[in-house]
């Protein structure tokens, strides 16, 4: 019975659920160009690596929750034409959490990498961010819905401090060009920048481990996407910092140590028949863990 | 002194006027392109890496004395950098891509055959002034005459400097461009500033003003709108054809829609396309919830299929800055060519209506790997009005009405003209039994 109930509860199932909602919307609603093959290319793929890497890796059971994640989270962001990219982003981000590791920490936010590299690597890959459009009440859904997640999560610090610094960032800006308050504003109300805000940065297993290092890393998060975004005219500025800042995490840890943050559920798992290494390993959820109570 | 209005980047300002008709595949159909709108004003922009070409097409009317533009550019602009373009590749462009219509005639019931089908086209300074401009912190970088264009290449270092010397300069600025002029100055931009050389005007003989050209290498890819805002003349219409070695071009801060296509009209929107064009244009940009930018066309510049004209020439496409292809001799014209050959120029129509309100920031484009093709299409199936009698023949005709209240809803829909209107052109009084609901059968009073 317990089992069930962590599976019910297991936070990946809700942000699976979120996911796909915001798939559904976009496709129906603002025209997603989500093409069936390249979708298909990418869960695939991604769960494929996922099985590849625990058996490689040794692991005993195949969780695939995190990999579902993964593949939905580049379904949702990743738009080609090309079935090789769609593979080769999947490919780059399961693998990145098993490779790419530091102190039994994946680097980077596997979203964020596998679209990174497929954005330096191919030619045929590209994020549409435009297409969520600036419509508010579509923004304050996402604001409800990923508050919820985060704060959940005990991880919304984050979030906050990315948000808070972002808007800053951009308030100053605005007022130094002598702009009007509407071309913040409309920035700001970007679908976009609210979907990395709650669904990306705040991966609880990839930020640093104490308050002080995820807030310092939030403001850096920010900081350096209105840098590629206003300075080098980047069009995917924060995907760009996420990955960069990511390469500082072992750093702000260790001059802001913490408390490691732990998927409460490995426990649960384990007692169920599950394994420990292999739920450290199944790390790779996009979104951030909910606790489930016990 | 001399009055010049500006002209605060692409807003030209189009007389709504009767276009000629021509023939094509021996059926006319219907001419409506760009100029069916009002205030719109034509880019053409030409992207590869940081390398831009922008040609800025203007159909001015008035004065000349009273032209002037003030474009924002992100460098500095050499000379060389600027060149007069040809108004006739521009309409070229124009027509190439417009939204198009194709007709179908119905066979026979009785004795089919492969469908035959037509397709139409919708085509559719002195030293003084040096130091005055100094004193006011403006620096005149250089000054060209190209073509019939005085040119002035400006930096300055506050808004209000800029403002006054525009002024003192016989330049009508309107209110509230001075807040983004000192927007554009603290993105460290330059101004880029035309006006017509009357004396080269009359030399070169041409009765209106040729496209402006320049090109210029900045990771920036944009189009500085906001200026055009500022006069609060209502909203304006501007179509951006950016021509890409990639793929479709997108904007990264504005949604891209692309327009409803592929539709079976009633035949009648043969006589009145431009009408139909322009109610649906208007009715789709209600309809979104917030401001976006539609797709008219996206499509590898080797081929169309219908072609409303001919796909530009390789010469025409180096005119407009296609700075990739190779050098061609003049009298080389590249005729359509089926899909596969290798010219790698994608051509993205792109439709803005855009007002301070909706559209706060300039437009940020993006290039995408997607080169998959799209054009505004739409269908006209002529019935067939035979006499043959035969069990096909019965149910056709049985089919007929259900078919063009469908079309009659269909272009209602799209345009929201009155449903009833629609079908008093189409002579269906009554909607036909098949096309009504069921609960409209079921009671009858």
């Amino acid at each position: 019975m317990t089992g069930r109930f962590t599976t019910i509860r297991d936070p990946r199932s809700f942000q699976s659920a979120i996911l796909i909602a915001l798939l559904a919307y976009g496709a129906a609603m603002l025209d997603f160009e989500i093409r069936p093959a390249v979708a298909l290319a990418i869960g695939v793929s991604a769960l494929g690596w996922q099985f590849g890497f625990a058996k490689l890796w040794g692991l005993s059971r195949f969780d695939p929750r995190s990999a579902v994640i993964s593949a939905l989270s580049l379904c949702l962001l990743l738009r080609t034409t090309s079935l090789t990219t769609a593979l080769l982003a999947a490919f780059l981000a399961i693998g990145s959490k098993f490779v790419l590791r530091h102190r039994g920490k994946h680097w980077f936010n596997p979203t964020a990498f596998g679209l990174a590299g497929v954005l330096l690597l191919r030619d045929d890959a590209w994020v549409s961010a435009g297409q969520w459009g600036t419509a508010p009440w579509l923004a304050l859904a996402l604001v409800g819905m990923g508050s919820l997640i985060v704060r959940r999560a005990e991880r919304s610090d984050v979030t906050w401090a990315f948000l808070g610094s972002y808007l800053a960032l951009l308030l100053t800006r605005s007022w130094w060009l002598g702009d009007p308050l509407a071309v913040p504003l409309h920035a700001l109300q970007s679908g976009a920048l609210l979907i990395f805000a709650f669904f990306m940065i705040s991966d609880p297993r990839t930020t640093p481990d104490s308050r002080v290092g995820r807030i310092t890393f939030g403001c850096l998060v920010a900081a350096t996407a209105l840098f590629a975004r206003y300075w080098l005219y980047q069009t995917n500025g924060l995907i760009w910092s996420l990955v960069i800042c990511s390469l500082l995490i072992p750093s702000i840890d260790r001059v802001f140590p913490g408390r490691r943050y732990r998927w409460r559920s490995a426990s649960q798992t384990t007692a169920h028949g599950g394994n420990v290494d292999e739920a450290q390993a199944d790390l790779g959820a996009l979104l951030p863990g909910l606790r489930p109570t016990s | 002194m001399k009055r010049k209005l500006i002209w605060a980047l692409y807003f030209l300002v189009f007389a709504l006027r009767a276009d000629g008709a021509d023939a094509f595949c021996g059926f006319y159909v219907a001419k409506a392109d760009t100029k069916i709108f009002n205030r719109a004003s034509q880019v053409v922009l030409v992207r590869d890496e940081d390398r831009t070409v922008l040609t800025m097409a203007n159909d001015f009317q008035g004065d000349l004395r009273e032209f002037a533009m003030v474009v924002p550019v992100p460098t500095f602009i050499e000379r060389e950098q600027i060149h007069v373009g040809d108004k006739a590749i521009i309409d070229h462009l124009d027509a190439y891509t417009a939204p198009r219509l194709v007709e179908y005639f119905d066979e026979d019931p009785c004795a089919p055959r492969p469908v035959f089908a037509f397709q139409s086209r919708m085509a559719a300074g002195s030293i003084a002034e040096s130091r005055r401009a100094s004193a006011l912190g403006v620096t005149i970088e250089a000054s060209y005459t190209v073509g019939e264009y005085d040119i002035l290449i400006l930096s300055a270092e506050q808004s209000g400097g800029l403002e006054t010397w525009l002024k003192e300069n016989g330049y009508r600025i309107p209110e509230g461009a001075s807040e983004v002029l000192g927007s554009y100055i603290k993105q460290q931009m330059r101004f880029f500033v035309a006006r017509v050389n009357l004396d080269e005007q009359s030399k070169l003989g041409f009765s209106y003003l040729r496209p402006l050209q320049v090109a210029y290498e900045s990771p920036r890819f944009t189009l500085p709108i906001r200026l055009g805002t500022v006069n609060a003349n209502g909203p304006q219409e501007l179509f951006v054809y950016a021509l890409t070695r990639k793929g479709r071009v997108e904007t990264t801060n504005y949604r891209t829609v692309k327009l409803p296509t592929g539709m079976d009209v009633p035949t009648y929107v043969k006589t009145e396309f431009g009408d139909f064009y322009r109610a649906m244009f208007d009715t789709q940009t209600r309809r979104e919830d917030g401001p976006v930018v539609f797709v008219e066309y996206a499509w590898d510049m080797n081929w169309c299929d219908p072609c409303a004209a001919d796909p530009l020439s390789e010469q025409e496409l180096r005119e407009l800055g296609v700075f990739w292809l190779g050098e061609a001799s003049p009298a080389k014209q590249i005729a359509p060519r089926p899909p596969g050959a290798a010219r790698d120029v994608f051509v993205t129509r792109l439709h803005v209506r855009y007002d301070a309100e909706r559209f706060p920031d300039d437009l940020v484009f993006q290039q995408t790997g997607d080169r998959s093709n799209f054009q505004g299409r739409y269908v006209l199936r002529h019935p067939w009005r035979g006499e043959s009698s035969c069990e096909q023949a019965e149910a056709y005709r049985r089919g007929l009405p259900a078919r063009l209240e469908r079309e009659a809803q269909t272009l209602a829909s799209l345009t929201d003209w009155d449903i009833e209107q629609i079908r008093k052109k189409l002579d269906l009084e009554q909607p036909p039994e098949e096309s009504k609901q069921w609960w409209e059968r079921l009671w009858k009073d």
